[in-house]
Parts: C-alpha cells; sequence; structure tokens
C-alpha cells in the first residue's frame, strides 16, 4: 500500500513537470523574441505592421506584404480543404459501405506522412504547369470579371500556395471530423430516421449539429498548419513581397521570409526585423485561436438541448 | 494474476540486463577511442559545399588525426557563427564589410579557396542554339525595362536566333546567397540604374519577377516555365542540363561559362589583388574572362587561440591551395592561378597560433 502511493506521487510529480515545462518553454520564448524583436521595434514602431516595402540592402522593411499572404493563402486552403474534407468524411463515416472506408482513409491520412518538401518539388513540377496551362486560363476566361482572377499565368503564385496547403490540412481537418463524426451515438441517426428523415436530414439533424465543436477544432487545427507551413509553399508562392489582389500573382509568407533570409541575414537589425516578424505570425496565430475558441463557445453554448430536438 | 506478476517480473530482469549490455558497451567503445582524431569545426557558405565536403573527404587521407565538421548553414550564418567563435572557422561568398570585421573579437583573415561563376539560364522551347547576352540586356530585364523575348536590344546580340514575341518571366533565388550576391554584384557593376535602384547583397528587393527557393527551385521554375530567365551556380545549370548563355565581358567578347573562363577571371585581378582578398571578380579586364564570377572565402583569425587546431587549421588551408585545387574543375569551381596561390600562401603563413 504504502508503495502504491509512492509510486502514486512520483506520478503526480512527474507529470506535474512536464506540463509545466511546457508552459515554461513557451513562455521562455516568447520572452526571448519580444526580447530580440527590441531593436527592430524601437527603429520602426508599429508603421511596420503597415509598410509594404521590403529592402534588406536599405535595411527599409514593412510586413505588410507577409501578413497579408500568410493570412489569404491560409483562407485560401480553409475555403477549399474544408468542403473537401468534411465532405469525404461524411462518405467515409455515413454512406461508404465497409470495404472502402478502411483504404480510403488510409489514403487521406498518408497525405499527413509526406514531407512538406516533396509537397513543394510536386507544386514546381506538377500543379504549377497545371495551373498554367489549364486551371488559370479556365478562370481567367470563365470568372475574369472578378479581380481575384487577372494577369499574367504564371503558374506559380498565391493560387497554387492557397491549393499546396489545402491539399496538407486536409488529412488533419478530415481525420479529426472523422474521430467526431464516429462519436456521434448511432441512436441519434436512428432517433431521426425513425421520425422519417432522409439521409440527407439524418446527417444534417443528427451528425453535423452534433458534431460542431468538434468540426471547428478540426478546422482550427488546419488553419494552424496552414499559417506555419513553410516549405512547400516557398517553393510555388512566387516569393515576392507585394500585395496585389488577384490570385494569380506571386506573394509571400511570413514563414517562408524567414526561411529564405535568417540563414544569410548578418546585420543585427535584420535579424532582429526576422525574429519581429515571427512573433507577428505567433500573434496571428493566437488571434485567430482566440476568435476560433470564442466561435466554438459560443456554437456548444447554444448546442445545448437541441441535441434531441 | 500471478502469472502476469512473473511475467512482469521476468521483463523487468531483461530490461535490467538490456541496460547492463548497453551501458558496458558505450564504456568501452569510449576507451577504444580514447586517440579519438582532432575536431576542427566550420561553418557558412552553401555554394562551395560539394567542394569542400570532397575536400574534407580527401584530407583525411593525408592528415587522418584530423577531422572536419563542416555546416553548410549559409554566409550569413558563418560570418556569425566566426564572429561569436562558436566555430574553428567560417566560409562566406560575400566578403565581410568593415564593420563587421571591426567588431569581431579578432584579426580576421579572408582565405580565398576557389571560385566560381553565375551562369544566366533560360528555357525557350524549339530553341537549341546558345543565346548572346550584353550586360545592358541582362540588367535591363532584371531590371522589368526589356519584357519581351524579341526585343531589338536581344535580336541585336543574337542575330541568327528567330525569338519569339513573348513575355519574359524573370526568375531569381528567394534565399538570400551567395549566387545572388554574385549576379547583383555584377548588375551594379554594369548598371548605373540597377546600383542605385537595387544595389548589390544576399538578398535584394527584386523589381520584378518571381521567387525561386535555392538553385533547385529557381532551376525546376525555369524549366517548366516556357520564356522564362534566370541565374543559377554553374555547377547546378550543367548538372541539370539547362541552357545557359555567354555574356559579353568588357573586352567585348562573348564568354561561355567554364571553370577556365572563370579562372581567366581570377587571373585578370593578378596586378590589383588587395592585400586581404576581399575582392570582387565581376566586369574583369581579360579578353577570356567570364564576367559574371566572384570568389569564395575560408574565414580564420589571424591568432589562433588554440595551438592544436591552429597548426591543422594552417596545415589543411596550405593543402587546400595547393593540392586541393585539382579537385575544383570536376565540380565546375574555377581553380585558383599559380600567382594567386603564392599570394594565399603568404597570407597563409601570417597566421600565429
Amino acid at each position: 500500500m504504502k508503495k502504491g502511493k509512492i509510486i502514486d506521487l512520483i506520478f503526480k510529480i512527474t507529470t506535474t513537470v512536464f506540463a509545466l515545462t511546457v508552459v515554461v518553454i513557451v513562455i521562455l520564448m516568447i520572452y526571448n523574441m519580444i526580447k530580440q524583436s527590441m531593436p527592430a521595434f524601437n527603429k520602426f514602431g508599429l508603421k511596420f505592421l503597415t509598410d509594404t516595402i521590403w529592402d534588406p540592402l536599405a535595411e527599409k522593411f514593412g510586413a505588410l506584404p507577409f501578413i497579408y499572404g500568410t493570412i489569404v493563402s491560409s483562407m485560401i486552403a480553409l475555403f477549399i480543404a474544408v468542403p473537401f474534407s468534411l465532405g469525404a468524411v461524411l462518405f467515409l463515416s455515413e454512406i461508404a459501405p465497409e470495404w472502402i472506408k478502411e483504404p480510403v482513409s488510409f489514403l487521406i491520412e498518408l497525405l499527413a506522412a509526406i514531407p512538406s518538401i516533396i509537397y513543394g518539388l510536386w507544386g514546381i513540377f506538377v500543379l504549377i504547369p497545371i495551373l498554367r496551362n489549364y486551371v488559370e486560363p479556365f478562370l481567367a476566361k470563365y470568372f475574369g470579371y472578378l479581380p481575384f482572377f487577372k494577369g499574367e499565368f504564371y503558374g506559380c503564385g498565391m493560387l497554387a500556395g492557397g491549393i499546396i496547403l489545402s491539399i496538407m490540412i486536409v488529412p488533419t481537418i478530415s481525420s479529426i471530423s472523422k474521430d467526431v463524426f464516429n462519436s456521434v451515438p448511432q441512436t441519434q441517426r436512428e432517433a431521426a430516421l425513425a421520425i422519417g428523415a432522409t439521409k440527407w436530414e439524418t446527417i444534417k439533424l443528427a451528425v453535423l449539429n452534433y458534431s460542431k465543436t468538434g468540426v471547428l477544432g478540426a478546422i482550427i487545427l488546419g488553419l494552424g498548419r496552414a499559417l506555419g507551413e513553410t516549405m512547400a509553399v516557398t517553393m510555388v508562392i512566387g516569393n515576392c513581397p507585394k500585395i496585389s489582389i488577384s490570385l494569380f500573382e506571386p506573394s509571400y509568407t511570413i514563414a517562408s521570409v524567414i526561411a529564405n533570409e535568417f540563414t544569410e541575414a548578418t546585420s543585427d537589425l535584420y535579424i532582429s526585423v526576422l525574429v519581429e516578424i515571427g512573433l507577428i505570425l505567433f500573434i496571428i496565430t493566437i488571434i485567430l485561436n482566440v476568435c476560433a475558441r470564442l466561435l466554438v463557445w459560443s456554437v456548444s453554448g447554444k448546442l445545448k438541448g437541441k441535441v434531441i430536438e | 494474476m500471478y502469472n502476469k506478476i512473473v511475467q512482469l517480473k521476468g521483463e523487468t530482469n531483461m530490461i535490467k540486463k538490456l541496460f547492463t549490455i548497453i551501458t558496458s558497451l558505450f564504456l568501452l567503445s569510449t576507451n577504444n577511442f580514447a586517440e579519438r582524431p582532432l575536431l576542427i569545426n566550420g561553418a557558412g557558405a552553401t555554394f562551395p559545399y560539394p567542394l569542400y565536403s570532397k575536400w574534407f573527404v580527401e584530407y583525411t587521407k593525408v592528415d587522418s588525426s584530423v577531422n572536419f565538421n563542416y555546416q553548410s548553414i549559409g554566409s550569413g550564418g558563418g560570418i556569425r557563427q566566426i564572429m561569436a567563435e562558436t566555430v574553428d572557422f567560417g566560409a562566406t561568398d560575400g566578403p565581410m564589410t568593415d564593420e563587421q570585421l571591426k567588431q569581431a573579437p579578432g584579426e580576421l583573415l579572408h582565405i580565398p579557396t576557389v571560385a566560381g561563376a553565375v551562369a544566366v539560364t533560360y528555357n525557350l522551347p524549339d530553341i537549341n542554339i546558345r543565346l548572346n547576352f550584353s550586360p545592358e540586356v541582362i540588367a535591363d530585364i532584371f531590371l522589368g525595362k526589356i519584357t519581351k523575348w524579341n526585343n531589338e536590344k536581344i535580336l541585336k546580340d543574337n542575330p541568327d536566333i528567330n525569338l519569339p514575341d513573348k513575355n519574359i518571366v524573370v526568375v531569381h533565388r528567394s534565399d538570400g546567397s551567395g549566387t545572388t550576391y554574385i549576379f547583383t554584384d555584377y548588375l551594379s557593376e554594369v548598371s548605373v540604374e540597377w546600383k542605385s535602384r537595387v544595389g548589390k547583397g544576399t538578398s535584394v528587393n527584386w523589381p520584378v519577377g518571381l521567387g525561386g527557393k535555392g538553385n533547385e527551385g529557381v532551376a525546376g521554375l525555369i524549366s517548366k516555365t516556357p520564356y522564362s530567365i534566370g541565374y543559377v551556380e554553374l555547377a547546378y545549370a550543367v548538372h541539370n542540363k539547362l541552357p545557359y548563355g555567354a555574356v559579353k565581358n568588357k573586352a567585348g567578347n562573348f564568354i561561355v561559362p567554364n571553370p577556365t573562363s572563370t579562372t581567366a577571371a581570377i587571373a585578370s585581378k593578378r596586378f590589383t589583388m588587395p592585400e586581404d582578398f576581399r575582392v570582387s571578380l565581376v566586369n574583369p579586364e581579360g579578353k577570356d574572362a567570364y564576367p559574371i564570377a566572384g570568389f569564395t572565402w575560408l574565414l580564420v583569425y589571424k591568432n589562433i587561440k588554440d595551438k592544436a587546431k591552429g597548426e591543422k587549421i594552417v596545415k589543411f588551408l596550405k593543402w587546400a591551395v595547393n593540392d586541393g585545387q585539382k579537385y575544383a574543375e570536376d565540380l565546375l569551381y574555377a581553380p585558383l592561378p599559380m600567382d594567386i596561390v603564392k599570394l594565399v600562401e603568404q597570407k597563409i603563413r601570417t597566421i600565429k597560433y
């Protein structure tokens, strides 16, 4: 009995230490980033967020094109990946026959195991030519009146970056949503069917309604991956710090500029600027996560009592 | 239940045994390597990395009591690390600035090892003849002033080629690199407008074009984008069978980049070589010299604190600029001409330890 207590105590201490370590690491990271970005902050102040010129030689730095590129490319990724993953997972969990479920979900999850440099190379050698030769001319022809689809067909650019990201976050969103959908009690579905609901109505009433929070959580995780993804995006987005509304034009993300320029940055100010832009990415991620969390809370609040509706 | 406990006990015993075996093996192995070779750490430029790794392998055959560990983290990282004294030598493709040299805790020497050429590469479907480029044309293309392949300035240098009426897609490196440094150094030298609008550096604010990450990114974009133009290291263009142009040098000749024409670029600086070797090789005088070239340097302190390491480093540097040079050409780097080797050797002799 005594021995058991000691083991319990050891267990308690070890787990507490592990949990605290994570907190300490995050705090140290924030402290360090703030400390190192101070020279840049003192020099540029808040103008850093709104300036659009990035000229390392003249030591003129503005982060806006990178913030824009990061957010827009992640939004494109969500715009494509969310319907895609949810559709695929609903099919797998609600409609597909047993024999097809395993192989297809295995393939989707396999996407998560592919290293991002492979995605990048695939992007250059396969995706970009397809975009340039077929997709972009098609979009320009039929949707050219929209400002998003104007300009030269380079293939590489914001659209390519968004598409690569969407493929990379499909496994994240779909594997979590799959678990969420599977956790919906079978009785829910049976109840819906019993009151005469069709297949679609059952999915809408019993499954989707029940799993809103979980699915939102999955989307947040996907977004997190999209915001921070570096290598694959860098290889296809064109890396030009310019803001243009057209998705055909090249763009640049925060993660990409850090990866591209950190190794060759020598002056202290330059390094400080790169750390500061990393801090901005950190803050963007936190803001988006908080928003999403609030959304989840508001949705799950409304959900109460609605389940058996 | 009882069975399970017995089984568990058996497992813990086995784990204990395994642990003892592993620990004893570890102890034994450290004993065996009591006389380990001296480890010398270096970090920096990626551009000469293929050659340096070849050198470090070959050099262990000359002197097995020393082992080099080189991390190709980029020139900027190399400069930072040698200034922080976390490595025994640094390596860079762009020379350190006067300000950086002042900030360093001791006097740093630039030891040129080889030179490299940057090739202007392009993708023109159905054209198999090598293109000629004059300096103004290259500068105007990268400034965004020449936008079509059939621009009369390009046609003037290539009268026999039927150039298409297509927009030029400019591709440049997006990551900071020595290749970009050499290329922008060249453009600043030949174009006043480039010098004032953009300048030279490892990353610059490009007026036009798409950015590809690394030599492989630029090469990939060019090979997959018809009517594009860009620049890569010569070795990269040759190994990937990308077409590359001849560039008009100061003497007015169109020169194809290769180790010989790059060595000619070094040779044409022989009388004007500054004492610290921090010299740009772009746009040299020689009539056979390829104009877009640059040195790559190793950075070492003039006073090396660790006596044992200092001795080995000096011995290695002497080997590198003499016997080591024969490995350069196969990897498409330009070896140093003999008279420059003499100058570098004199400099190496001044290192104290």
